[in-house]
């Protein structure tokens, strides 16, 4: 907090934030991943790295002409698999400290059993998966769904619980229904927190879905993975890793961006 | 003074408040045992006295937040009907403004809780933003204000449903001295041009006997009220005031019936 009382007219606080014009910021960050990719490429060269162990990003890129890897198939299965488990974990989640919130009977019922459930190596469960539901889409779909679902639920419903206990004073005060406090305070208070649970699930969902893939799966990139392991196909597993990864940073952006629209930016939980 | 209606009734009166609290595990609290003092419409009463004295649990009986173990309390007369929903309005130490509201929507708060009309409230919204010295930053967010800025834009809020009661629990305690003096004077400036009834917790004497009309001294351990004192400095107050006689005899008189001289 500041001792100045005003600011200047047309001047507006800034709490020592760094304010770096957009481009530069961008260069910067473009330019940095450039040179990791050059430095790769470099040491790969001069010192003679074989393929099968490391290829250079020009062999890494030109696995994507292979038709017998049908690299859209399989990254648009690893993308419904993990946008799929992680849009069902996000509702769940949601739905599930809301039920918290109005219910404090349900909370004390259900959530010593989620603590319980979430101590679960939800990898340990794709075997069970595909026991169940057989190889394919689903199973994996639920290994991401289950990882993802717990650090949602639990930061939404911690959102849920953080109302300064003189803003409930204030609403009281005006005699506040339950469902006002609900929808002008407590929702919008908690979405900060809610964010910052999607963050970390956003994380894990696209790892739970790659490590159902790796237990058992008939598409998929992480099944591609394996596939090209036998063969020693090292480019094509570098690509493989890489297209997981921009689906995870597609994923993470979308979250990134869905909270710059509806947080105000000192509310976000950093 | 005000040009408050002159009512043979006070606004505020109370007799032999008591108010225990009853834990779990550990002696029950006595927070409040024998307040009794009037209220007159227009008048800023503040409570001072050390933590535990029981200004707060009274701010909030006034607030209907909590209920009284025996004793009365009735708060408004013949002239000033009073609604306890609609004619109270609260400021604390913090400004607890909501982060994701601008500065108008937070103001407009109380107003959307009522559900009064939304139109008629913005206008007076800004006339009270204009009013706390706040006009030209309707649209700004919360953290785009200092801490001194933030609690006048909490006071907007705390009048825009036009209540004949406002509560100020410690509105100052987390500002620096200086703004902390400033927003005194604020205070007696948005009083008098308001004319709402203020009642004013604080732990601060200097500052009880400067913005009142009257002190409430309390004491804690036991917790009883120990005096009512009418301050009768002129007003418009100046800063000058505090170091007048007659202000050093008020404050000197609260520090002896707190037990300190």
């Amino acid at each position: 907090m500041t001792t100045t009382e005003l600011p200047l007219p047309g001047r507006r606080f800034e709490l020592g934030r760094p304010r770096w014009p957009v481009v530069r910021r961008w260069s910067i960050a473009i330019g940095a991943h450039l040179a990791v990719i050059a430095i790769w490429w470099l040491a790969v060269i001069a010192f003679h790295v074989p393929k099968f162990i490391m290829p250079t990003p020009g062999e890494t890129l030109r696995t994507l002409g292979d038709p017998h890897y049908a690299w859209l198939a399989n990254a648009w299965a690893t993308t419904i698999e993990i946008f799929g488990g992680y849009a069902a974990g996000v509702v769940t989640g949601v739905l599930g400290a809301l039920a918290f919130s109005w219910s404090p009977i349900a909370e004390e019922t259900v959530m010593p059993l989620f603590v319980s459930f979430n101590m679960i190596p939800k990898v340990a469960l794709g075997p069970l998966f595909i026991v169940w539901f057989k190889i394919g889409i689903l199973p994996n779909s639920l290994i991401a769904f289950a990882i993802c679902f717990f650090p949602i639920l639990l930061t939404m419903a911690r959102g849920m619980r953080e109302v300064e206990p003189e803003l409930l004073d204030l609403v009281r005060s005006l005699h506040g229904s339950r469902w006002q406090l609900f929808t002008k305070i407590q929702l919008p208070g908690s979405l900060p927190f809610l964010f910052s649970g999607m963050k970390v699930g956003a994380i894990r969902a696209v790892a739970g879905a790659i490590v159902g893939e790796l237990l058992g799966s008939a598409q998929g990139l992480g099944y591609l993975m394996l596939q090209v392991q036998t063969t020693l196909d090292t480019p094509a597993m570098f690509m493989a890793v890489i297209l997981i990864t921009l689906i995870g940073v597609v994923l993470y952006g979308i979250v990134i961006g869905l909270e710059r629209i509806f947080v105000v930016r000192d509310a976000r939980v950093k | 003074m005000t040009a408050a209606p002159v009512a043979t009734e006070p606004f505020i009166h109370l007799a032999d408040v008591r108010k225990e609290y009853h834990r779990p595990r550990a002696p029950s609290f006595l927070a409040v045992s024998n307040a009794t003092f009037d209220v007159d419409a227009g008048e800023l009463i503040a409570l001072v006295g050390p933590s535990g004295c029981g200004k707060t649990t009274l701010l909030k009986i006034l607030a209907g937040l909590h209920d009284a173990d025996s004793g009365d309390v009735r708060i408004g007369n013949a002239a000033q009907r009073f609604d306890p929903a609609r004619d109270v309005g609260m400021v604390f130490q913090q400004p607890l403004l909501l982060k994701w509201r601008r500065i108008i929507d937070n103001v407009l708060l109380p107003a959307e809780i009522l559900g009064l009309p939304i139109g008629a409230s913005r206008a007076r919204a800004r006339e009270l933003l204009d009013l706390v010295g706040l006009s030209g930053f309707e649209q700004s967010y919360p953290y785009e204000l200092s801490g001194g800025m933030q609690q006048r834009a909490a006071i907007a809020r705390a009048l825009v449903h036009d209540p004949k009661l406002v509560l100020m629990d410690e509105p100052f305690g987390a500002l620096d001295a200086l703004t902390r003096e400033k927003m005194n004077l604020e205070l007696l400036r948005i009083w008098q041009q308001s004319g709402k009834t203020i009642v004013f917790v604080t732990h601060g004497i200097a500052e009880a006997v400067f913005v009142a009309t009257r002190v409430i001294v309390l004491t804690a351990g036991p917790a009883r009220m120990a005096g009512n004192l009418k301050i009768d400095l002129p007003h418009p107050r100046t800063l000058a005031m505090r170091t007048h006689e007659s202000f050093g005899a008020y404050t000197r008189q609260i520090y002896q019936l707190l037990g300190m001289e």
